[in-house]
């Protein structure tokens, strides 16, 4: 195992998780709102958001997938040290990490059965930003009237809205940001 | 290069051995290096497995507390200290000598803590065995006269 991998994780971990946590439980209880989050530094090409929420999130029972560029061994070995978490195929993910382009096709992940919408994944994008990509406005459950948001696609997430209850979740990561799009929301194009 | 059996052994050692002795033994020692925490004590339990008869289907065994943590030198060796109970400073302990193990200052934590820990284990085992021993049983049958 390399070094590296061994270093990055929560400095004090009770807290800073349940800080991350907090972060991520705001970002899917609002759609769209950007939120504050950080205390992991995770390997390249990982941005400290997607590392703060695998590190919250991911455990010995939470299979990830990694796609594409992110994944390389000292982004294995970093979550093996410091979540247990397997890395597996796409089919049997409960989270998935990776650029929108190298997660594609999204019909590979679980989205749930209709006994247990939960067994689905959910999909942890990287994103250069949150100003780039496609204008949307976002509908639904947590949000007042409407929010406007960018997307990276627009078709493929009201078409996964459509399958509610099942249907993937999409946390979006950049540097030390994360918004989230849950299945509930309704996408428009603008 | 160290060899993966040697580490094996001292990890297990130290795991094993109780926690006054290595707190003890550690203190005689008196080498206090620089450190950070690459994870900080944090105590758990895992699940122990056993095979009948070291060949059987595995089955558990039951649950047992284990406290571990790792910690990097200031040189830049990494350790990891898993010990047996929920003693935290026992787990540094361990983390660190398993880090000074693979630097030069290999054969002062080898002569200081591993070599008495070692002897005291076994004789442990040992007056253990003889205890059994002494209080054990043979059966055996005489002629039965049967044929």
């Amino acid at each position: 195992m390399e070094a590296i991998s061994l270093d990055g994780g929560f400095a004090d971990a009770p807290i800073d998780a349940a800080h991350a946590f907090r972060a991520v439980l705001n970002a899917m209880a609002r759609p769209g709102v950007v939120e504050t989050i950080g205390g992991a530094q995770p390997p390249a090409p990982l941005s400290p958001a997607a590392g703060s929420v695998l590190l919250t999130l991911c455990d010995p029972e939470a299979p990830v997938h990694l796609a594409g560029a992110s994944d390389t061994p000292a982004v294995r070995d970093w979550l093996a040290f410091h979540t247990g978490a397997p890395v597996s195929t796409p089919e049997t993910a409960m989270f998935a990490l990776g650029r929108w382009e190298d997660l594609l096709p999204l019909d590979r992940f679980a989205i749930g059965t209709p006994e247990y919408p939960d067994r689905s994944a959910t999909l942890i994008v990287e994103v250069p930003g949150f100003d780039t990509g496609q204008p949307a406005r976002l509908t639904g459950p947590g949000i007042a009237d409407a929010v406007d948001f960018t997307l990276p696609a627009i078709e493929m997430f009201q078409r996964n809205s459509v399958l509610f209850p099942l249907g993937l979740d999409f946390i979006f990561a950049a540097g030390n940001q994360v918004a989230a799009l849950p299945r509930t929301s309704k996408v428009e194009a603008l | 290069m160290i060899e993966e059996n040697q580490r094996r052994d001292w990890i297990g050692l130290l795991a094993r051995a109780p926690a006054t002795r290595v707190k003890a033994l550690w203190d005689e020692l008196g080498v206090a290096p620089e450190f950070s925490w690459l994870r900080r004590p944090e105590i758990g339990g895992v699940m122990v497995r056993g095979r009948m008869g070291g060949t059987g289907a595995p089955f558990n065994l039951g649950e047992m507390t284990v406290t571990r943590c790792s910690v990097r030198l200031s040189c830049g060796t990494a350790g990891h200290g898993y010990v047996q109970g929920r003693d935290q400073r026992k787990a540094e302990i361990a983390a660190l000598c398993d880090a000074l193990l693979q630097t030069q200052g290999a054969a002062q934590v080898h002569q200081g803590i591993l070599t008495p820990l070692t002897h005291e284990m076994a004789r442990a085992r040992q007056d253990r065995a003889e205890k059994a021993a002494a209080t054990k049983v043979d059966f055996f049958t005489l002629v039965r006269g049967e044929d």
